[in-house]
């Protein structure tokens, strides 16, 4: 019942941030269908260790889709091929036998290459860190029911929620815009009261780093909703702007 | 037996935490500037815990092992949050609450714990919601909330299918307010490999950078442990690849005890193997059960076709079908606690009645589908349809899904006393890495609430009582002998593995460890298993240090170290696991022993000789650790055969 | 200044600098679908035009806007390519539901710039500026009937000014909406309705021109009209 592929993988091997990386090209053999593609990497990396050779470094971690710790430009695709998933939920039935799959690392001057597939993603960090919360401390809170929620604001706020900080939106866009990612946690909070009370100082704070830290300027391809493993919409980034300036024009 | 004091607070059991709250000495604002705390880990517990101290004033080092806090493994929980805030007009209250934990923990747990828990249970939703974090709504603008297993009221918070995600992000704001205020120093992408313990107290950390593979010390007044638990010995489970029980094992080998190890849960509705290179299981949220109906056919023909591929579950009839939870548990049904679920799964399977490769049965919507129509199945579902089609390229609305228990969690870990305190002074852990108020068995939505109460409610008051009398303790120096010595042996030990240079990668021999793991120690366990566990592991040890190969270099980005030391410390805990399931000779919980159960195959406890807590001491490499009991007193409820049939 | 040091800021400028040169387009192409019907009607209009002191501020603003337009443009594009990085992707795709216009709108602008080059060297040059400082003494400034249909008699430059309007309404689908995105007036709802309503606006423009063009080379070139000319 199983079946199996034969594989050539172009990967991007790459020492430091400052080493001049280059592909190599591996061989990998009798690739169940039903694995998925970091499940292909391992076999490919248990490959390199037998053979004695160093094995090929990438992010992963939960594997199931929600850490967004997992990267990989896949065939000209931040996460794939498929839609809506990220590396780690990509099966290998979307390849077939004797396919030739390209790898590569997210190539942004805001995330720089740490080795091989690693990129170092801590700009989304400081980002978060600049305004991404409500300021109140453990202890205020009043009860959760004080402040009623409309369904439809609490959805919406929950779709721009799902981001996961995984960076397809920044390597999918090619001016490495951030927009998406900064724009989703704006909104999550715009659209909450709890939030709404310093949304035009986080508006002004997150823009501020995010373009401080060398993202580029978002001119709406929509590549990095289409390419967004979560779906964060686009309209998302319509929110940023309109809380910006608005932001902005009251200063 | 000293050591093993667990500062329960007098008084009635509903104004114990008042009563310590209202004694407690306290830190004042000046005082806490001076005041460094490392926490490690930034899950729910150590996330919450790094930023709630850095709210009070304290100076806290938080370590991270992924790249960013945001990715921590709680973030995985999907299903929901349980809180008593009887908003449902259910009948819940803050005792049934508590009620319902101790006994899903089938009496494993400190009473007072757990009563704490269900009482700081209310303020958590509380303050999540003011974090932003996007529940769910009915259209009134109230909170929704759902029911899970092992209760009988809907009390439980939800944010679509991510309500992990959603309440770590907002403990991942509230860290990073503090970051950007400078009293959180973040360090992210490092590892702890030990605790350094000064004249008797944890005063701090060997950590290895992960980009550098440099070897870093940390100093500070206290130490928190926040690292989760150690569910990945069985290689395959639903925990991340990272997560790992190095820093309990570290902190054990230093002399704080280890509680109850083998008390380690299997969550019924995971996503079967597939194949030999699997490298984790996807967990399909337990909230399937509140709909989802789980059966297996009535007849071994049926089974027997499905598996060879003859027939499909759509043509079993209705009457051939066997809802075996139902027909077992009457009263709860597809609803009850996870351990029972997930053994009634395997005896099925065992039986022979399996479908798919004979490891897994149905979780049919058809019903839920009918009586709610698609879309409704969908609202509540959807991504985890969406995720389930994805990995096993079936359509969950028209077939039945398959599931089988996987490893999840681990209710055992460091031992704590009531103020979250190891035996170590000065080390506090906290979350899935303590062992304290799941008993043995932690019911569905407590995990969440247990991460959150720790960081948010109780250690950033307990942790004071102890650092009151460290107000006149200047900053340590990482100059100390302490921690050269520390330093010196994580890097003996380094060099150790790396000079191996065997053959056999980590994973293989790590899948080697796991399938003694759930053959011997995982949902059935037996005497004579144990014992063959205890020696097959010891001889994965000598292969692992005869064998192993790790490419690279050591003090350098090297993943293939960093496994290769979180598997040396799976093989004690995993031997630890099994001498304690060994000693326990009784069945409760996530501990199942062939040996002690009822005619009907439920458990068996034995609460006459083993109504304590398991607490083990490291005495020395290939020594055999001491057990220390601490006797649990069921003072305020009457303990009972836990019965999820009436 | 948040309009030039924030990156939402320069956005907004290239928006409003956008809209202004869309409201534009749409007076140019009404103005010459009178040349099809009147080349005195449009002449009449160049005469109103001309080069007086509200017209030569309007070109003042409007040459600004260009100037604005193009300047952030290439200063915008600078700084993506930057955040882009060193390295770029070997295999490049361009994900589905993405506008081939939206990932080429510099390109497009630079089409559009040079055509408005060639263009202003053939009207603008003639008329205004020789009407200000007689730089053609033998071309008659105020008779812009004449200059336009000598030009489309030609078939290959009515071709020519073709693509250029291709390339226009390229510019302009992408354009339209992203601009009204870029100032905040957008959201689930609207998103696809203004796309819509961009192609449809983009689309009558850029037809609005063809339109004149084929017709005067159809009147002119083809049926052999003959090309009125005012007396100098």
């Amino acid at each position: 019942m199983e079946k199996t592929i034969d594989l050539t993988l172009k990967v991007w091997r790459q020492r430091d941030r400052k080493a001049k990386g280059q592909f190599e090209t591996y061989n990998v053999k009798g690739i169940s269908t039903d694995s998925s593609f970091l499940e292909m990497l391992d076999v490919l990396n248990e490959q390199l260790i037998n053979e004695g050779k160093e094995p090929v470094v990438f992010d992963h971690d939960c594997r199931e889709g929600i850490c967004g710790m997992c990267s990989l430009y896949i065939n000209g695709h931040p996460h794939g091929p498929d839609s809506a998933i990220t590396t780690c939920q990509l099966h290998m039935r979307k390849f077939k036998n004797g396919d030739t799959i390209t790898i590569e690392p997210w190539r942004s001057a805001g995330f720089p290459v740490i080795r091989d597939l690693m990129v170092d993603r801590t700009a989304y960090d400081q980002i978060i860190a600049a305004g991404g919360y409500t300021s109140i401390n453990v202890g205020g809170a009043q009860d959760a029911n004080a402040v009623l929620i409309p369904k439809t604001d609490a959805d919406e706020a929950m779709d721009a929620a799902s981001c996961i900080g995984c960076g397809a939106c920044v390597a999918a866009c090619k001016n490495g815009s951030a927009m998406l990612f900064v724009s989703a946690k704006v909104s999550q909070l715009a659209l909450l009261p709890q939030g709404r009370v310093e949304a035009a100082r986080r508006a002004r704070a997150m823009v501020a780093k995010m373009d401080e830290l060398g993202f580029g300027n978002c001119t709406n391809t929509g590549a990095c909703a289409a390419e967004c493993p979560k779906s964060v919409s686009l309209s998302n980034i319509a929110r940023l702007n309109r809380e910006f300036i608005k932001a902005k024009l009251q200063d | 037996m000293s050591k093993l004091d667990s500062k329960i607070p007098a008084g009635p059991l509903a104004e114990k935490w008042t009563n310590y709250k209202a004694t407690q000495k306290l830190v004042n604002p000046a005082n806490k500037r001076r005041l460094d705390v490392i926490v490690v880990g930034t899950g729910l517990a150590g996330g919450a815990a790094a930023a709630t101290l850095g709210e009070l004033g304290f100076n806290v080092i938080n370590f991270c092992i992924q790249d960013s806090p945001r990715r921590a493994h709680s973030i995985a929980a999907q299903g929901g949050i349980n809180a008593a805030k009887n908003y449902q007009n259910d009948g819940d209250s803050v005792y049934r609450l508590f009620y319902d934990t101790i006994k899903g923990g089938d009496y494993r747990a400190r009473e007072a714990n757990v009563y704490r828990l269900a009482e700081v249970s209310n303020n958590i939703i509380d303050q999540c919601v003011a974090q932003g974090v996007p529940f769910a709504r009915e259209y009134g603008g109230l909170l929704d909330n759902r029911s899970f297993g092992g209760a009988q009221v809907s009390r439980t918070f939800y944010a679509k299918g991510q309500t992990g995600q959603q309440l770590l992000l907002g403990a991942y704001s509230s860290l990073m307010r503090q970051v950007n205020k400078g009293k959180v120093d973040l360090r992210t992408r490092y590892e702890m490999l030990d605790v350094v313990i000064v004249d008797g107290r944890a005063r701090g950390v060997i950590m290895r950078n992960l980009v550098t593979g440099g070897i870093e010390r940390f100093a500070a007044h206290a130490v928190v442990i926040a690292t989760g638990g150690y569910g990945n010995v069985f290689f395959l489970s639903t925990n991340a690849m990272a997560s790992n029980g190095s820093a309990a094992v570290q902190c054990y080998r230093k002399g704080a005890y280890f509680a109850n190890p083998a008390y380690a849960q299997i969550h019924p509705t995971c996503i079967p193997v597939h194949g030999e290179f699997q490298s984790k299981l996807t967990l399909m949220s337990e909230s399937l059960r509140n709909d989802g109906r789980i059966w297996v056919p009535k007849k071994k023909e049926d089974a027997e076709a499905i598996r060879a591929g003859k027939l499909k579950p759509t043509q079993i009839k209705e009457e051939d079908r066997d809802y075996y939870l139902e027909r077992r548990y009457p009263a709860f049904g597809n609803l009850v606690p996870r351990d029972v679920a997930s053994r009634a799964a395997k005896e099925r399977c065992d039986a022979g009645y399996g479908v798919g490769t004979g490891l897994a049965v149905y979780l049919d919507f058809s019903d839920a589908i009918k009586r709610l129509g698609r879309d409704a199945v969908e609202a509540r579902y959807g991504n985890l349809f969406q995720m389930y089609e994805k990995i096993v390229d079936d359509n969950p609305y028209e077939t039945p899904m398959m599931i089988y228990p996987a490893s999840h969690y681990t209710m055992g870990g460091i031992w704590v006393d009531y103020e979250l305190q190891t035996t170590i002074p000065g080390l506090f852990a906290i979350g899935e890495a303590n062992f304290s108020d799941h008993g043995a068995n932690r019911l569905g939505a407590s995990a969440l609430m247990q991460g959150l109460a720790d960081g948010y409610f109780v250690l950033p008051y307990t942790i004071q009582n102890y650092l009151s009398d460290q107000i006149q303790v200047p900053r340590f120096s990482t100059d100390l002998p302490e921690f050269a010595e520390a330093e010196k042996a994580v890097k003996s030990r380094i060099d150790r593995l790396m000079a191996i240079k065997g053959k056999q990668s980590v994973d293989s021999l790590h899948k080697k460890l796991g399938r003694i793991m759930s053959d011997y120690v995982g949902m059935g366990r037996n005497k004579a298993g144990l014992e063959k566990a205890l020696v097959e592991i010891d001889k994965i040890k000598k292969e692992f240090y005869s064998d192993l190969r790790i490419p690279g270099e050591a003090y350098a980005l090297n993943v293939e170290l960093e496994k290769a030391l979180r598997l040396e410390d799976f093989i004690e805990i995993g031997k630890l696991m099994a001498i304690d399931a060994l000693h326990r000779e009784e069945s409760c919980g996530g501990h199942f022993r062939e040996e002690h159960q009822t005619e009907e195959g439920e458990a068996k406890r034995n609460d006459e000789q083993f109504m304590y807590v398991g607490c083990w001491e490291y005495k020395g490499e290939d020594q055999k650790p001491e057990l220390h009991k601490e006797e649990l007193n069921y003072e305020f409820i009457k303990v009972q055969q836990r019965n999820y049939k009436q | 200044m948040w309009l030039t040091n924030s990156s939402i800021g320069r956005k907004v400028v290239m928006s409003v600098s956008g809209l202004f040169l869309v409201l534009f387009l749409t007076f140019h192409m009404c103005m010459n679908l009178a040349l099809v019907f009147s080349p005195e009607a449009y002449n009449a209009i160049c005469g109103f035009l001309g080069a007086r002191w509200y017209t030569l501020a309007l070109t003042a603003v409007l040459a600004a806007g260009f100037v604005v337009h193009i300047i952030f443009a290439f200063w915008l594009t600078l700084q993506n390519r930057k955040a882009r990085g060193t390295d770029r992707y070997a295999v490049n795709v361009r994900p589905q539901g993405v506008e081939w216009s939206s990932q080429n709108m510099l390109v497009l602008g630079i089409i559009v710039i040079l055509f408005l080059i060639i263009h202003m060297a053939q009207f603008w040059f003639k008329m205004q500026l020789n009407e200000l400082a007689n730089v053609c003494p033998d071309v008659n400034p105020h008779d812009g009937s004449y200059l336009v249909i000598s030009e489309f008699k030609n078939w290959w430059m009515v071709a020519l000014y073709l693509v250029w309007f291709v390339a226009l309404w390229f510019h302009l689908t992408h354009g339209f909406w992203s601009a009204l995105h870029t100032i905040g007036f957008n959201n689930n709802t609207w998103f696809n309705r203004w796309k819509v309503i961009g192609n449809v606006f983009a689309t009558i423009i850029c037809l609005g021109f063809a339109f004149v063009a084929v017709a005067l080379y159809v009147q002119y070139g083809v049926l052999g009209w003959e090309v009125p000319q005012m007396a100098h």
